[in-house]
């Protein structure tokens, strides 16, 4: 039993992934059957959707929280650790954005900066308390990472709701953010977020295969014990590495509210659901940061287009959230096959 | 404020009533345990039941056959798990994450495809469960909210709690049970299907969330709204790290979250933002995980002392 509770995730290798989702497909069209709708109509709109010229800067924009989480997810996974807190770290990182964008008395680029930066250790923080908590108590962390979103959701749902309430409006979201505190814009929907999001994807890249310590993160993925043996602080890398996990979420939380909602709203950082698709891309990649990110942008496209199926077809976009889970679903299945019994 | 005015007979009532999907959930998620299975879909289970047993309840216009659907689909379910994670060896954690978001997403889709509606879905045609009602004790302050008034589900999930201890500590099944999970190599010495004992187990396991699925939709408001689980799958994870697999003991961390549960309906109605008292219960679950924990380590501490003494 004690072995089997230092749990390393196992994670799905590549060759199986065009299956996996061949299989998701296939699942998917039989459920739109099944509910009296056209498969071959929704796939082709989710197609057109997520991959006609005129619709990649949606896309894009989709993809730069969803990309976002998904490194969020992964980094951790790496290490076989698992963060399932990405939604309260989220939160924490929009919501901060927000205050010290609007109460912080500091000139345009750099107020812009300063904001970003609160985001990120503020979240940052808030995450390594999950692994503080498996290293100083033994509290597993793949249960308090997710424990530790209600509280996090709970207060800035009140925050916002009541002592830092926009009374202009009816709804539980702050004051917008000055001007000079708003990201600049690229073109369209697409602003330097999207910037910021390709150099920390580029980071954590370089930081997996070219760094001592993301050698030391894949070696405590394969094997934590023998990390730990061979000189890895297993417990001091766990908190840092969940503290840049917590500060990249807490990043895509600062572009989101910096850069499109220009003020933090009740609730519109996790309806999208970022955290769980990111999630299930760094999975669907077994926490490798380039498979990820491309598993990333296949689900951000999946999703986009989800949104055209829905218009053209009337065929509820949450069945992408569905095709997501199957692909993940078959991956982990399939890939025990044959693996020893433990 | 006196504590008899804090807590009053109809909180006790409400709070016995939202332990038992939790208390089903952390029984199941103890058998699991038990067998070596570690199970922590019990969240996008319970959204299974709950909305299977609204779609039986609005079928065929009776409740049980809303509790009926609700079993047969989460055992349905469960399949994933049961299989997934030991004929295919699949990753328990890794299966039981695309579980809760299949759940998640297939309720929301087939609610949208089968009754037209996203959020929530009331119909006067979706039958609740009844409450029972015990005449002798009905009126007997106290005694009477907490025993009567309650539904069939509630009280068969404290009798499951009693049989399921009993069974996995004082029956042949039981010890080969613990067995499985123990030592499987060593149970396939002793001729136990392993393999058999964990799908069962995972399967009836799945056949008890979800009938906590259907006391979640059908007990109290009969209704069905995306993503009502709202945690409570998560809380029961904790309930049975908490007990360490122990039905008891995880039945006591269940009231004790029942406990919490009943303390923010209570601060809420004292005039406290409900986004605030919402977050009790969690709080509560934390303190109590750090809590179990730090003991935990120090015995373990003390022991590895003893060890090098």
């Amino acid at each position: 039993m004690s072995e089997r509770s230092v749990r390393t995730t196992r994670l799905p290798q590549i060759p199986a992934v065009p299956l996996a989702i061949g299989i998701g497909i296939l699942i998917g069209g039989l459920l739109v059957l099944a509910s009296g709708g056209d498969p071959i109509a929704a796939y082709r709109e989710i197609l057109i959707g997520a991959l006609a010229p005129a619709n990649w800067p949606n896309t894009l924009n989709w993809a730069v929280p969803l990309v976002g989480m998904t490194l969020v997810a992964a980094l951790p996974l790496r290490g076989g650790m698992v963060n399932l807190g990405g939604d309260g770290q989220l939160v924490i990182g929009g919501l901060v954005a927000a205050l010290a964008a609007l109460y912080l008395p500091l000139p345009g680029p750099l107020l812009i900066t300063a904001s970003i930066l609160c985001a990120m250790i503020a979240s940052g923080l808030y995450a390594s308390l999950a692994a503080w908590g498996e290293t100083r108590f033994g509290i597993p962390m793949l249960i308090s990472t997710l424990l530790l979103s209600y509280p996090a959701i709970g207060v800035a749902s009140y925050l916002v709701g009541f002592p830092l309430r926009d009374m202009a409006t009816g709804l539980a979201q702050t004051r917008m953010i000055p001007d000079a505190a708003r990201l600049p814009v690229i073109s369209g929907p697409l602003n330097i977020g999207l910037i910021l999001m390709i150099v920390v994807a580029i980071a954590v890249v370089f930081y997996d295969r070219r760094t001592v310590g993301g050698y030391e993160l894949r070696m405590r993925g394969l094997n934590a014990k023998f990390a730990g043996y061979g000189g890895v602080r297993l417990a001091s890398q766990q908190v840092r590495v969940m503290f840049a996990s917590g500060a990249i979420a807490g990043l895509v939380g600062a572009i989101l509210v910096l850069g499109s909602l220009y003020r933090y709203q009740d609730g519109a950082l996790l309806t999208p659901g970022y955290t769980w698709s990111g999630l299930m891309a760094a999975l669907l990649a077994g926490g490798a940061p380039l498979g990820a990110i491309a598993a990333g942008l296949f689900f951000a496209g999946l999703q986009t287009g989800g949104f055209a199926m829905q218009r053209e077809t009337a065929i509820p976009r949450v069945l992408t959230m569905v095709l997501q889970a199957v692909i993940i679903l078959f991956l982990a299945i399939r890939h025990g096959v044959g693996r020893k019994s433990s | 404020m006196s504590l008899m005015s804090f807590i009053t007979p109809s909180l006790v009532n409400s709070a016995v009533q939202s332990i038992t999907p939790i208390l089903l959930a952390a029984l199941a998620g103890t058998l699991c345990g038990r067998v070596g299975v570690f199970n922590m879909a019990m969240e996008g289970q319970l959204l299974v039941g709950a909305f299977a047993a609204v779609v039986g309840s609005y079928a065929t216009g009776s409740a049980l056959g809303g509790v009926l659907f609700a079993i047969v689909f989460t055992v349905l379910f469960s399949l994933i798990l049961a299989y997934g994670a030991t004929w295919f060896k699949g990753d328990p954690v890794v299966i039981c994450i695309g579980m809760n978001l299949l759940a998640s997403g297939l309720t929301a889709y087939l609610l949208r495809q089968m009754f037209g509606v996203s959020g929530t879905f009331s119909d006067p045609a979706i039958v609740g469960l009844s409450k029972i009602r015990i005449d002798a004790i009905n009126t007997i302050p106290w005694i009477g909210w907490i025993f009567s008034r309650q539904t069939a589900i509630t009280w068969l999930a404290w009798i499951l709690t009693a049989a399921v201890t009993i069974m996995m500590f004082r029956t042949p099944v039981g010890l080969r049970l613990r067995g499985v999970g123990e030592d499987a190599s060593a149970a396939g010495t002793m001729g136990i299907d392993v393999l058999r004992y964990r799908v069962a187990t995972v399967l009836f396991a799945g056949g008890l969330t979800g009938l906590g699925g259907a006391q979640l939709s059908l007990g109290t408001v009969s209704i069905f709204s995306e993503d009502m689980s709202a945690g409570r799958g998560w809380i029961a994870v904790v309930a049975v790290m908490l007990g360490r697999n122990h039905p008891l003991w995880a039945a006591l961390a269940c009231v004790l979250f029942g406990v919490a549960d009943a303390l923010s309906v209570r601060l809420q109605s004292q005039g406290l933002p409900n986004q605030l008292t919402d977050i009790v219960p969690y709080v509560v679950t934390l303190l109590a995980l750090a809590l179990s924990h730090r003991k935990r380590l120090k015995r373990r501490a003390a022991e590895t002392l003893t060890a090098h003494a």
